[in-house]
This record gives C-alpha cells, sequence and structure tokens, in this order.
C-alpha cells in the first residue's frame, strides 16, 4: 500500500515527519491535503525546500484528493498523507478514501476552544467530533508523535 | 554605519534557543541582543505569527536551528512579510558570538560574513590515533 502514513499535523511537513517518519518508513512522496496550501505558490515552494534530495511533494484540495485517490494510492514507491487538521481528514473519511488505514495523530496545537489532551494534542469539541467520525469511517486513530513514542488509542484520549 | 543596531531573534526547538543565547551571553558578555523563541507547544500559524511580531520594528536576523524544521518554514513564512530581515538557518554558536560584535554592520553584509562564519566554523580535527601499546 503505497500510503504508509496518514497523519493530522499542523505543522504538515517539518523535522519529526520527514526525520522521525520519513527517514524510518522511507517515505519519498507526500502529499500535503489542504485547501489553502493548494493555492499558494509560494507556500508551497517553502515546504519543498524542506525535503532531502530524491523526496517530492504534491499539494492538492481535499477534493482533488478525493476524486485522485486510487492514483495517488497506486503510486510507485512509498508516501505520507498529510492534512493539516481534522476537518480536511474528516472530509477524507466521508468520502470513503480511509477504509481500513490507520490514522495517525501527529500534532495539534493550542488555539481556540481547544484542551490540552497530551503535549502535541490538543483538541476542540469539534474536532473531538471530527474523530469520533474518521474512526468510523476508518481503521483506527491513534496519536502518537513519533514512531518510537507510545502509541495513544483514541478511546484513550476521550477519557 | 546603521543608526539602529540590528537585532537577533533565534527560534529553534525545546530549549535550545535560550541555550544557545544563555550560551552566546556567558562567553561575550553582550546581553539583551538576542532573544530566544521556542517551537515549543507552538503551530505553525502561532509559530510564524510569533516570529512575525518579533520582526517587526527595524532591521534584524532570524537564526533558526534546522532549516527544513517547522521553526524554519515558520521563520521564512514570517520573513516573507517582513522589512530587512535576514534569515539564516543552521545556526550554531559562533555565528551568534560574531552577531552580537557587528550588529552595526549593513544588514546584507553581515548576514554574508555570518554565513561564511558558520561554514568556517564547522571543522573535522579527524579521529585520535589509539594509545600506543606499552
Amino acid at each position: 500500500m503505497p500510503i504508509d502514513l496518514v497523519r493530522i499535523d499542523d505543522r504538515l511537513i517539518h523535522g519529526q515527519v520527514l526525520v522521525g517518519w520519513g527517514t524510518r518508513l522511507g517515505i519519498d512522496s507526500y502529499i500535503v491535503v489542504d485547501d489553502s496550501l493548494a493555492g499558494s505558490a509560494w507556500e508551497q515552494e517553502l515546504y519543498a525546500s524542506a525535503l532531502p534530495p530524491g523526496v517530492a511533494a504534491e499539494f492538492v484540495t481535499v477534493e482533488e484528493a478525493v476524486r485522485r485517490f486510487e492514483e495517488l494510492d497506486a503510486r510507485r514507491g512509498r508516501g505520507a498523507l498529510l492534512t493539516r487538521g481534522t476537518g480536511e481528514m474528516r472530509r477524507l473519511a466521508e468520502a470513503g478514501c480511509l477504509e481500513g488505514r490507520r490514522i495517525n495523530v501527529g500534532g495539534i496545537h493550542g488555539g481556540p476552544d481547544r484542551r490540552r489532551v497530551l503535549d502535541y494534542v490538543h483538541l476542540s469539541p469539534r474536532e473531538w467530533d471530527d474523530l469520533r467520525v474518521i474512526a468510523g469511517r476508518a481503521g483506527a486513530v491513534s496519536a502518537r508523535d513519533l514512531p518510537t513514542a507510545a502509541e495513544v488509542a483514541l478511546t484513550e484520549l476521550y477519557r | 554605519m546603521m543608526s539602529e543596531p540590528v537585532r537577533g531573534i533565534v527560534v529553534a526547538h525545546g530549549d535550545l534557543a535560550r541555550a544557545l543565547v544563555d550560551g552566546a551571553e556567558r562567553i561575550s558578555g553582550v546581553r539583551g541582543a538576542l532573544i530566544p523563541v521556542s517551537n515549543q507547544g507552538l503551530g505553525a500559524d502561532e509559530l510564524r505569527t510569533l516570529l512575525a511580531s518579533h520582526l517587526e520594528g527595524g532591521p534584524a536576523v532570524l537564526f533558526v536551528d534546522l532549516g527544513g524544521g517547522s521553526c524554519g518554514l515558520a521563520g521564512l513564512g514570517a520573513a516573507r512579510r517582513a522589512a530587512h530581515v535576514g534569515v539564516l538557518t543552521g545556526v550554531n554558536l559562533p555565528v551568534l558570538l560574531d552577531f552580537v560584535f557587528h550588529r552595526d554592520m549593513p544588514l546584507d553584509a553581515l548576514v554574508a560574513r555570518l554565513e561564511a562564519k558558520g561554514r568556517s566554523e564547522l571543522r573535522g580535527h579527524g579521529c585520535a590515533a589509539p594509545p600506543p601499546a606499552t
């Protein structure tokens, strides 16, 4: 399965993703699903500048990701799909793209209406609801910032 | 010469920025020239906004620990919207020490100087030979 990592992280492409996960999983292609970034050439250039040699990134809207999901998932190599927040991931889940997949919550930091759940996960009531919907449509949802860290199941986050 | 000294902002992961600034101040005796910023607990937009607020108000150099990390991406994003800001990634202590003593240089020349300084200070000294057998 070419898309090996499906992650929610408000920093999108950054050190933990590239070094912590990317190196370990041998990721050579990042698919960033974000309506805002998909329309911002300079921000795409900024994120692409962080990529190691031989690693590519593609920036698509949620709508485009849904439309092209089979193609994106059938590519050679190993891929990672990233969204900035739960809302984009929920839309992918509701479109049926994430069935049977493990969804990694890697970083949602402080913000309006959010409550701390873990050091790297803060959730608003709406985001809780998004995660419940995602869990119902995907294989599993869990939090883990790095592959060497303990995985925390969504049911643990509810407590 | 510039009328106002260039300000330095150091952004890094965890406690690194504070430690670098503390080290530079202890060695140089120059205090207040560098502002440490951590990415700890901040999302990308929050960090970019915080850095943008530090970059307002005169010439500044933004020192970043890891160009491809969240600090680098937020820093480059913030600097894009600011005037008179230079960005250097891969910051090290020799660069900060050089900076605090040359803050009156024109910004362009200062950034070029610091980049050369940073590159020159990473040196290999070979591997120690094993002690001779006795």
